[in-house]
């Protein structure tokens, strides 16, 4: 057990290390640097302007240099200043956690408790029509780009009928109470959390479907039927617990690529998460930040994948014997 | 179209009168003003931080106009009017320049702004502002008495006017900034306190900057308006939908010309292109002078023959765009109309690229032709619009799109390029914006708007610098005039059109910032009908 636990520690800050590595050298490849970046941004700026600046950041010392120095600070938990913002790369990350978190947990409940519902339903009868809507549907929805999605849902409910508002997480111009900032926020999250859910739900209601039909072809599910066991029992837990299983891994592994998920969606509606920043800060070559960005979404992945693991073993029993 | 030159100069002469007599008139009544209310501005500038003594561009200019004040103001001509002084008067031989500071003049902390102040300020601009240019001349900040201020120059430098105005050299707090550490990375730059009409209360990164009114601001009664919100939004899209859904009032800097069309038609919203004298934006065409052919100068001159500017301003740009023909803008001092201006002719064109040995029978000419990334309408268009246009003169052009703005940036300051589509501000000057791009002594690798043309004449730069230091502002415009006619007709780079920002605000809004430097200057004027 203790070596067990031991060695995926292990694993896992070699996983980090390599990814930081990985990704220092790949931001390097990108043609342009901090310095030309803040120069763009300022409408120019002199040549001893742009030395300064990339003397400040160290852009001026061989590339191996620059790596072993990054690296030795963030061994000591110190990920640097964001070159871009001036500001600590910690700061800058802890702040647009809570927002990415909010967005895609909200976006991921959704879902699931409805993309499963979903799935049950057309499982019921693969053949009749309900099926074939929700077959339909998820395909389309599963295609469809998840920017595309968000503009038609910002051109729908935010401009034609405007019902949410279609940028930014809260409404700095209203003032009031604590319950009125918190509707605010959950007025602003409608559209986003809409948009990033749908794509879920679509997998999720495919795969529900899928493993559900395999699930009621299976041996225990005819013995279940021939002991007499109502059809709301045979599907509401023989099969549906057991069917959840490919589902449940899925969504784990898309917590953990909860970056990746949000950085479209934020972008289109300026929300103020992770996946944002994440955009902004490659558009400056904002080295530090960039990898910071990387180093939290890495262990945000090893962390839901424990999760999912611990969750899939809650549901198979069979996973939870034996190793 | 021109006029008989005896009308025209009687008619510049009138509207010069009618201009100075509006800038000097207060600009409304204060009983008709009403005071409070919160102005919401969309944008899609995200500034790093909110210090423009150290940090230039739109971005922070929009609010370090609000949170700081400056020496200097200007209305809607270049005729400078007081604002933290009250007087100045140059020395008759134009090198020293010295400033009066209004009494009782507080920072937002309550402290007195003195002279100590402003040349603490001006040094700290001196010392790190990217325009390096604007204060290079000076020598020396005193500070003889705590409400005079001296500038002394080791030559004349008549464009220390503008530079003491707008975002360009704002007056910070000495005993607040001057702390030891180094004033580029200052924390203190993320929520400054100023000296300008209003205080930034909350700053969040990419989305919203909150600039509450100065109740002690040393202009009695203003500003009027409470609040000014900016907030931030993705794209030009989402701001515009923020204005037509009344979340935000007022949008600068908007060139999206199909989007600026359809606001026109809305009821409450008004359209206005006044406020960009100063940044003076130009849409230009560069060439890659050191090119095997470009370096040919009938080949350039065959390339801007065979671009047709009238297409571009009144098909691609919906009408809005006014054509460009040289180093300025129309709206600038020193703008005049006898450079070489390269109207539409293909014949022209052919006969100059057979002359150089290309077209039919000749060599074939292949050129790629970059622009500057996300700035669709202004960039994209016109690139694609030049293949075409090139190809009826036989000349192939690959459009060469960039992922982002470093990547074209690389491409353009490393001469990595044949010819590029750009963008240039003037900023108010030619000293400031516009040497930069032709004089010899500027080709330098590696930096974006520089002379990344390698153009180099050395009669230009006798022109230029010159006129730099000329006081006398007719035989300022006059060398000026000279240096933009040879520029032109070297052409290193061929004018397109100039860049349609213009203001979109809602009909709550009075007294819209329409002075040559728009959003770019304090907005204490602003207020909003309840």
């Amino acid at each position: 057990m203790f070596r067990r636990i031991l060695r995926q520690l292990l694993y896992a800050a070699a996983l980090i290390l390599a990814v930081l590595v990985l990704n220092f050298l790949l931001i390097q490849l990108a043609p342009g640097d901090p310095a030309e970046v803040i120069a763009g941004e300022m409408g120019g700026a002199s040549a001893e302007v742009m030395a300064a600046i990339r003397q400040q950041y160290g852009l001026d010392k061989p590339l191996l240099t620059q790596l072993g120095l990054y690296l030795g600070r963030a061994l000591q938990g110190d990920l640097g200043m964001s070159y871009f913002y001036n500001r600590p790369v910690v700061d800058l990350i802890l702040s647009r956690l809570g927002p990415t978190m909010l967005l895609v947990a909200t976006a991921l409940g959704f879902a699931l408790v409805v993309g499963t519902r979903l799935g049950m339903l057309a499982s019921r009868n693969p053949r009749g029509i309900a099926s074939a809507v929700v077959t339909v549907l998820s395909l389309v929805g599963y295609s469809a780009p998840v920017f595309w999605t968000g503009l038609m849902l910002v051109i729908l409910f935010g401009a034609t009928i405007p019902l949410f508002p279609i940028a930014g997480m809260i409404d700095v111009v209203k003032q009031g109470g604590f319950l009125s900032r918190i509707l605010d926020i959950a007025h602003h999250l409608v559209l986003p959390a809409l948009t990033l859910g749908l794509v879920y739900l679509a997998q999720y209601s495919r795969l529900t479907r899928a493993s559900m039909l395999e699930v009621l072809g299976a041996d225990y599910i005819r013995t279940a039927r021939a002991k007499g066991v109502s059809e709301r029992q045979v599907f509401g837990r023989h099969a549906f617990r057991n069917a959840l299983l490919p589902v449940v891994t899925v969504a784990g592994m898309q917590f953990g690529a909860i970056i990746s998920g949000a950085v479209l969606v934020e972008t289109v509606f300026s929300w103020p998460g992770l996946g944002t920043l994440a955009f902004q800060s490659i558009l400056a070559r904002d080295y530090p930040t960039v990898l910071g960005i990387l180093f939290f979404s890495t262990l945000i992945v090893i962390i839901a994948n424990l999760l999912t693991d611990f969750v899939s073993r809650l549901l198979d029993p069979r996973l939870a014997g034996g190793r | 179209m021109t006029l008989p030159p005896a009308f025209s100069r009687r008619f510049l002469l009138a509207g010069a009168v009618a201009l100075t007599a509006l800038a000097t008139a207060p600009a409304l009544s204060a009983q008709e003003a009403q005071k409070g209310g919160t102005l919401v501005l969309a944008s899609v500038h995200k500034p790093r931080h909110l210090n423009s003594a150290v940090q230039s561009g739109v971005a922070t200019a929009v609010p370090a106009a609000q949170i700081f004040a400056t020496l200097l103001r200007y209305g809607e001509d270049f005729t400078p009017q007081p604002y933290l002084a009250e007087s100045w008067a140059f020395s008759d031989d134009s090198k020293v320049l010295t400033l009066k500071l209004r009494q009782g003049a507080t920072f937002h902390d309550g402290s007195p702004i003195t002279a100590e102040d402003v040349i603490w300020s001006l040094g700290v601009v001196k010392d790190n502002h990217p325009f390096s240019s604007m204060l290079a001349p000076v020598e020396a900040f005193e500070a003889p008495d705590p409400q005079t201020v001296v500038i002394r120059m080791t030559q004349p430098h008549p464009a220390i006017l503008l530079v003491l105005s707008a975002s360009l050299t704002p007056i910070l707090p000495k005993h607040v900034f001057d702390d030891g550490q180094d004033i580029k990375s200052n924390p203190k730059n993320n929520l400054p306190i100023g000296s300008g009409p209003f205080k930034v209360t909350a700053f969040e990164l990419g989305q919203h900057i909150i600039l509450e009114r100065y109740d002690g601001f040393f202009l009695e009664g203003k500003p009027y308006l409470d609040r000014i919100v900016i907030r931030q939004y993705q794209d030009a899209n989402s701001g515009v939908l923020a204005l037509e859904s009344g979340e935000a009032q007022m949008f600068p800097l908007l060139d999206g010309t199909r989007l600026i069309r359809r606001l026109e038609k809305s009821g409450n919203l008004t359209v206005t292109d006044k406020g960009y004298a100063g940044i003076g934006p130009l849409n230009w065409l560069a060439f890659n002078t050191k090119h095997p052919a470009l370096s040919d100068l009938r080949v350039r001159q065959a390339i801007a023959y065979a671009i047709d500017r009238d297409f571009v301003t009144k098909a691609l740009h919906s009408g809005l765009s006014k054509p460009a023909i040289e180093p300025v803008v129309q709206g600038s001092p020193f703008y005049t109309e006898d450079v070489e201006r390269y109207d539409f002719d293909l014949d022209k064109s052919k006969a100059l690229l057979a002359e150089a040995g290309y077209g039919e029978g000749g060599k074939k000419l292949e050129l790629r032709i970059d622009y500057m990334p996300d700035i669709e309408e202004q960039q994209r268009a016109v690139a694609e619009y030049v293949k075409a246009a090139l190809a009826k003169v036989g000349i192939a052009v690959t459009v060469r799109s960039a992922p982002d703005f470093p990547t074209w940036s690389q491409r353009v300051s490393s001469y990595d390029f044949d010819m590029t589509m750009d963008q240039v501000f003037n900023w108010g000057d030619p000293v400031i914006g516009v040497n930069r791009t032709y004089l010899c002594s500027n080709i330098r690798q590696g930096i974006i708007w520089s002379n990344t043309q390698q153009y180099c004449n050395e009669e230009v730069d006798k022109l230029m610098n010159a006129a730099g230091v000329e006081p006398d502002l007719a035989k300022r415009q006059q060398l000026y005039a000279q240096a933009f006619k040879q520029i032109t007709t070297d052409i290193p780079i061929h004018f397109i059109n100039e860049v349609p920002y213009h203001t979109v605000y809602s009909q709550a809004v009075q007294n819209p910032p329409v002075s040559i430097w728009g959003t770019m200057g304090p907005m204490d004027e602003v207020w909003l009908k309840q």
